[in-house]
């Protein structure tokens, strides 16, 4: 149990700056989630809290205490890797085992914790196999097993499962929940998945190039974007973007973002377009618009709503409470 | 499946293995053939005639206490050659495997006396140790250290195997620092964060991971130093002193070439093709299954 403080962390790869300077306080027993495209340095962030990569400048905190030059093995702290990182010589038991016997625990202990864990991962008929002979679900499973015997202060989760099918990788998000949940540990998991980050999070960082763009409540930070690339990045199909000059009452230069399903169709709009194509999912249909100036715009409706022909001329409108401007730097106005 | 290739008729695929059969056949099977044909005879040294003696080449072979030595002698020269070579090749490519910066230069440095033939190689090693010009036999005698491996026969022991592991170093070097980069870093971090320090997990993981490696390397490192090592040998001791250096090789040479005795020669000939038999079904029979965690 712990929390975690990152202070201006920043990180350069030789000349090239990859974080300019993130703030985080993570209060104990929080889950939260870092999340950005590929390249934004989220895992560079996760690596640096782990120890597994340097700190340019900034602090790094665990449980209070400063943890810019501790070893990785002194931080307390467990790590799922996105490849599971599993030992392929050892049986699941030594694999869950290994950092218990480095640090010398008990034989009987050992034999307890491993035993608890596989119970509550449902790994106890598979304790003397190997990595190998494992499903992909079981060996992300082994990883977690091997990250929960050491009763870590604090869990890191690396994109851990990015490697799953997509039923399963909805199972295991649940399980992990659950599991962080019960244990009542401090998490930091980082993935490229908004989906992920929207159910999993008490708070989630959302990371574009290097910045920490908002930080904040799944629903808050869905609801109320701080920057033009939170709204686009948080939500799918993504915020609609039109250039102010297009829309009556907005100046050139300026952003309005409308989420798909705060679009309204019907004549007179505030807009008129004709419908390129439509996508009907079961539950909902997703309209996808063409303006006159040629630019893109989707919009979500009920499935019970009937949906427009392909091709007809349509008109568009919002109400003003969810419309969102932005202005030419992609802040929020 | 396995997508197999299949032909019509017995004349093409025939004809196309012919040339690799007939290159065996004509440079390895007639060779083996007539040495264990001659194994059988005692020859006149001038080849004009030759005696039926049956298996006493072989009995002779092995009652001879010089001929029981030098399988000890080869024994502990092949297990240093390997121990030597194997050992500090591993440490180099853990070296170099942490290397960011360089590893190109340091890779291709380390490379370079892999290209050296094992003749010329005993020829520097022994210009090296020579005992009255030598650099480093000079320097031992300034410490108030004798060197004389003409003489001495842990020294000369010692100088072949030097001479023989050194230019192998390389060769081991490029298998275990490929190894080395085939395990996934993730599992090293992951040790690391488990607690283990450097050496705890080289020991527990870093060597378990690598020893379908160093298997290899045994295998093909002890056949090297039975069969490839004759050049290192007869270049600085010529089997000498006392037969210290005398390997199973050597003595097919000296008993053969030098000695006349063709008839142990291809005896001795035989006992090595029995030799490297066994090695060559151990190391098919095990590497696949042993290695494999």
């Amino acid at each position: 149990m712990a929390t975690v403080t990152l202070r201006n962390v920043k990180k350069s790869f030789g000349k090239t700056d990859v974080i300019h300077g993130v703030d985080i306080d993570i209060a104990d027993g929080e889950f939260i989630v870092i999340v950005g495209p590929s390249g934004c340095g989220k895992s560079t962030l996760l690596r640096m809290v782990a120890g597994l990569e340097t700190i340019t400048s900034g602090e790094v905190q665990i449980d209070g205490k400063v943890v810019n030059t501790i070893e990785p093995m002194e931080r307390d702290i467990a790590m799922v890797f996105q490849n599971y990182a599993l030992y392929p010589h050892m049986s699941v038991f030594d694999n869950m085992a290994y950092g218990l016997k480095i640090a010398k625990v008990p034989k009987s202990e050992i034999a307890d914790r491993v035993a608890t864990a596989a119970k509550l991962l449902q790994l106890e008929p598979y304790l003397q196999r190997k990595p190998r002979e494992l499903s992909g679900g079981q060996r992300q499973r082994v990883a977690m097993g091997r990250a929960i015997v050491r009763k870590p202060a604090v869990f890191l989760f690396d994109e851990p499962l990015s490697n799953l099918d997509a039923k399963l990788r909805v199972q295991m998000r649940l399980e992990i929940k659950a599991l962080q949940r019960e244990l009542g540990v401090t998490a930091l998991y980082v993935t490229h998945d908004q989906v992920e980050a929207m159910t999993l999070a008490d708070r989630m960082v959302v990371m574009n190039g290097g910045v920490a763009d908002q930080i904040g409540k799944p629903l808050d930070v869905y609801a109320d974007p701080q920057t033009a690339f939170v709204a686009g990045f948080i939500g799918s199909p993504p915020t609609n973007f039109l250039d102010g000059g297009l829309v009556p009452g907005l100046s050139n230069g300026v952003t309005l973002g409308i989420r798909p399903e705060h679009i309204q169709m019907g004549d007179p709009g505030r807009l008129s377009a004709h419908v390129a194509y439509t996508e009907a999912l079961g539950a909902e249909t997703l309209i996808h618009c063409r303006l006159t100036d040629g630019s893109q715009l989707t919009a979500r409706q009920d499935a019970s709503v009937p949906i427009p022909a392909e091709g007809q001329s349509i008109g568009i409108t919002w109400e003003d409470g969810h419309a969102m401007t932005f202005d030419a730097n992609g802040r929020r106005l | 499946m396995e997508k197999r290739v299949t032909f019509k008729g017995i004349w093409l695929p025939i004809l196309l293995v012919a040339p690799q059969i007939a290159i065996t056949a004509v440079f390895f099977f007639y060779p083996a053939g007539q040495a264990i044909w001659q194994s059988l005879f005692i020859p006149d040294p001038f080849g004009f005639s030759m005696q039926w003696v049956g298996l006493g080449n072989f009995e002779f072979l092995f009652s001879d206490p010089f001929y029981r030595a030098s399988f000890v002698t080869t024994a502990v020269f092949s297990i240093l050659v390997t121990v030597v070579s194997m050992g500090i090749a591993l440490y180099l490519a853990v070296l170099a495997d942490r290397l960011i910066k360089g590893s190109g230069t340091y890779r291709t440095l380390l490379i370079w006396p892999y290209a050296v033939a094992p003749a010329v190689a005993g020829v520097l090693w022994l210009f090296m140790f020579n005992t009255r010009v030598g650099v480093v036999s000079w320097y031992l005698g300034q410490l108030g250290y004798d060197w004389n491996h003409v003489l001495n026969e842990g020294e000369a022991m010692g100088l072949v195997v030097v001479a023989s592991a050194w230019g192998r170093i390389s060769y081991n070097f490029l298998f275990f620092l490929a190894g080395l980069q085939a395990i996934p870093k993730s599992v090293i971090e992951a040790a690391a964060i488990d607690g283990a320090r450097f050496w705890t997990r080289f020991r527990t993981i870093v060597f378990p991971l690598l020893s379908p490696t160093t298997f290899f390397l045994l295998v093909v490192n002890i056949i090297y130093a039975f069969f490839e090592t004759f050049g290192v040998i007869h270049t600085i001791t010529s089997g000498g002193p006392q037969q210290a250096t005398t390997i199973l090789v050597y003595k097919v040479y000296s008993d053969g070439f030098v000695g006349q005795d063709l008839g142990s020669s291809a005896a001795q000939s035989v006992v090595l093709l029995v030799l490297v038999s066994i090695l060559t079904v151990v190391q098919f029979k095990y590497i696949e299954r042993r290695v494999h965690y």
